[in-house]
């Protein structure tokens, strides 16, 4: 077992709510106790994290295998830092040079590693539902790197570990995600995990880049409203999360320009001063500082950013933990 | 044909005719004889239709055979077989296949292909530009006198509206209506389904409502433009719907089509009915599964008579081609084998008209394109007939198709009325096995 000195950190089996699941494929369908496991968990792993040799033997003998079919900086790394730090063996494969080149399908390829040995699989892919393909034809356990426009539960979990431990309690807070809403896997995710923890949700964006139907859509789960202004929906808000704008939309027709997108949607420190004094300033990276967020505010005292890379490898600790566990007979 | 058969007190339905009543139906030499209460015919074949419907045997406007071309999807010979399966006994073949008929030689040499292999009768339909390309028109002359039923360029929509305008001028010369199906290729551009709330919540790309409706319109401007015959395929959309049928009344020569998939499924398909998100490739279509507002006034459309076919747009495919990633995924769902299935499941749940939903598979089609005489009514001269079951219950199970194609979102869905038997030139094509019989 992990030698966790946190007195926070799960408990025992008989009284923890136990993780079941072999796959984590989105947020959407978490329960509560879930959500809250997977956090308590992460405290334990950030504890971890802190001593002077921040490594344990946990998980020696399973093997993961993350799996980029796009391109990954902080989301990779991370994961492979989290395995290699409960003393997992880790191997990384990118679409590039590997068989995915010479045509494979992806039912072909988990199953090959499944063959291999692989005991989780980190997937990112750049369709939507592809990790759900892939989790239904292996026996291995399949976590969600990032789906196309669709889901990114690894990210939403460390958000939210980010936002409870600056704002605790999240019941009735206000949290402005703000940008290209309409594809971002991260607005989406993190949708289903404020909505759980009872905060209110404005999605913000140019009209082309909001969702239409999304509100309407979560209207039993919780409060989330859908504006195309960043000042009104910024005044009183406890955090503000802004999302990568990525330049092809300009291309694509659905911003005039960066210019007129950074008039209006910039989350800069004139827009921060109308948010609730200690209002935490977030984004899932990569910044495109100047564009989205301001890099005064993006290294401001508000900003959270480089804690929430950092989360990152504590929250992703406590899910490979939690599944590579789970497996064990 | 020598020989007669008795088809004995069914509930014979002809919305061409008009006839609906409780008779006996004669087949001498390969052709009705005779509908009548109580006919005496010893030495007969008996088939007993007590509590069935002997309808005409059923028109489908749009089958995609797979052949030539497409081999490992279909073929003639198993989806003309799974057509039969289905109650169809004339369909109409798209073009989609490579080579594509765009000249006579191709179409000449497909003919060939269905003369020895169809189980039904197939009418080819001819492309409107070559290769499917939307560049250039097909050899459309050659075409007609070819045979071909009508001109498509199927799931390729003809984008450039001066070369619609030239195509459809030639076509209303030559006396061929153009199957047209209605989508802005810009504005449905990289969608693999409807544009709305489940695309919203499955990150998938949409194709918005607005793609076909504006298509429909313009269409109908070029329609009327020229006079010629226009065939919407495949409508999805209330709102398309509502331009036909305004342009129907405008006495446009316009008749449109709608798919038993799209009757019967929603965008809702896509996601599963499970709390986790299925992203069912078998239910990704094109045009694709609208929302529930769409499909009831369809289903209106059929009641109302405004739409006048049930057409398949049967489409198999390999299994590798829907099991793969939902975006990669290809178009379309084998649905001949089911679409009777549908439609009765529809009629017993209330929401078709039992006489509607015969006429959009019998006289509705047959009334599209210019079919032989005979096509689509049950009166004496008629050879070919369908008797339905309409009260059998059934579970789809797709590795029993005839059809090549196992891909359909209603397997394990239970349906209500079954094919019983299938008459064509006279003559016992597919008789359902019943159990105890």
């Amino acid at each position: 077992m992990l030698e966790l000195r946190n007195p926070e950190a799960p408990a025992s089996p008989a009284e923890a709510p136990a993780w079941t699941r072999k796959d984590l494929l989105d947020t959407d369908t978490l329960s509560n106790a879930e959500i809250q496991l997977i956090l308590e968990t992460a405290e334990g792993m950030r504890e971890v994290r802190n001593r002077p040799v921040a490594k344990v033997a946990t998980l020696r003998g399973v093997t993961v295998i993350t799996l980029f079919y796009e391109q990954s900086t902080r989301t990779r790394a991370s994961f492979e830092v989290a395995a290699k730090a409960l003393g997992a063996d880790v191997v990384n494969l990118t679409a590039s040079g590997s068989s995915v080149e010479k045509g494979e399908t992806l039912i072909d390829t988990i199953r090959t590693l499944e063959a291999i040995g692989a005991d989780l699989v980190v997937m990112r892919h750049g369709k939507s539902g592809a990790p759900y393909l892939a989790a239904r034809n292996t026996a291995a356990g399949i976590i969600n790197g990032g789906d196309g426009t669709h889901a990114h539960p690894t990210q939403a979990l460390l958000d939210l570990f980010t936002m409870r431990r600056h704002a605790g309690d999240l019941a009735g807070k206000r949290v402005v995600i703000v940008g290209d809403v309409l594809h971002s896997r991260v607005a989406r995710s993190n949708l289903w995990t404020l909505l759980a923890s009872g905060a209110d949700v404005t999605l913000c964006g140019p009209a082309t880049l909001v969702p239409r139907t999304l509100a309407s859509q979560v209207s039993e789960l919780g409060r989330c409203t859908v504006t195309t202004n960043l000042d009104d929906a910024i005044s009183g808000a406890d955090i503000v999360m802004a999302l990568r704008m990525q330049k092809e939309r300009q291309e694509k027709g659905l911003i005039p320009s960066l210019r007129e997108y950074i008039a209006g949607y910039q989350v800069n420190a004139r827009r921060l001063a109308k948010a609730r004094p200690g209002a935490l300033v977030m984004h899932p990276g990569p910044m495109n500082e100047g564009i989205e967020i301001a890099p005064d505010v993006a290294h401001g005292v508000a900003s959270v950013i480089e804690e929430q890379v950092a989360n990152g490898v504590a929250v992703r600790m406590a899910i490979l933990y939690l599944m590579a566990t789970a497996r064990r007979p | 044909m020598t020989g007669q058969i008795l088809i004995r007190g069914g509930r014979v339905l002809d919305p061409a005719s008009g006839l609906d009543s409780i008779s006996d139906v004669l087949v001498t030499n390969g052709a009705v004889e005779q509908v009548a209460a109580n006919i005496e015919a010893p030495e007969a074949r008996v088939i007993d239709a007590h509590g069935c419907l002997v309808t005409p045997g059923f028109v489908d406007l749009h089958t995609h055979l797979r052949e030539p071309g497409f081999e490992q999807k279909g073929t003639i010979a198993t989806e003309t077989l799974a057509a039969l399966r289905g109650g169809f006994t004339t369909i109409c073949a798209m073009p989609n296949t490579n080579p594509a008929p765009d000249a006579a030689d191709v179409l000449r040499s497909l003919r060939e292909r269905i003369e020895r292999d169809a189980q039904v009768r197939v009418f080819p339909i001819g492309c409107v530009t070559r290769g499917r390309a939307g560049k250039e028109l097909a050899e459309l002359s050659e075409l007609a006198g070819g045979g071909c039923i009508a001109l498509s360029d199927d799931g390729s929509p003809v984008a450039n509206a001066r070369l619609m305008r030239h195509a459809m001028e030639l076509a209303a010369a030559l006396r061929l209506p153009i199957s047209e199906h209605c989508d802005d290729p810009e504005l449905s551009h990289g969608g693999s389904m409807n544009e709305g709330s489940v695309s919203e919540r499955l990150g998938l790309p949409g194709q918005p409502a607005a793609a076909e409706t504006s298509a429909i319109a313009r269409n109908i401007a070029l329609c009327e433009a020229t006079g010629a015959r226009l065939h919407i395929a495949h409508v999805t959309t209330a709102r398309g719907l509502e331009l036909v049928a305004d342009a129907k009344r405008r006495g446009l020569p316009i008749t449109c089509e709608v798919t038993p998939s799209h009757l019967f499924l929603t965008e809702a398909a896509v996601f599963g009915g499970e709390a986790e998100p299925a992203y069912d490739t078998n239910a990704k279509i094109n045009p694709p599964l609208r929302t529930e507002a769409d499909r009831r006034a369809l289903l209106a459309g059929i009641n109302s008579g405004v739409i006048d076919a049930i057409a398949t747009d049967h489409a198999p495919h390999a299994i590798e081609d829907k099991l793969c990633e939902f975006d990669e995924a290809a178009f379309g769902i084998s649905c001949i084998e089911t679409a009777l299935g549908c439609v009765m499941t529809l009629v017993d749940r209330g929401e078709l008209e039992l006489g509607a939903a015969i006429r959009a598979l019998t006289a509705g089609p047959a009334s599209v394109f210019s079919f032989p005489p005979g096509t689509g009514t049950l009166v004496p001269g008629s050879t070919d007939i369908t008797i339905v079951d309409p009260a059998a219950r059934w579970t789809v199970d797709p590795a029993s198709f005839a059809s090549k194609g196992r891909n359909t979102p209603l397997g394990g869905t239970q349906l209500t009325g079954t094919v019983r038997a299938v008459i064509i030139n006279g003559s016992v094509a597919f008789e359902m096995e019943v159990a105890g019989a």
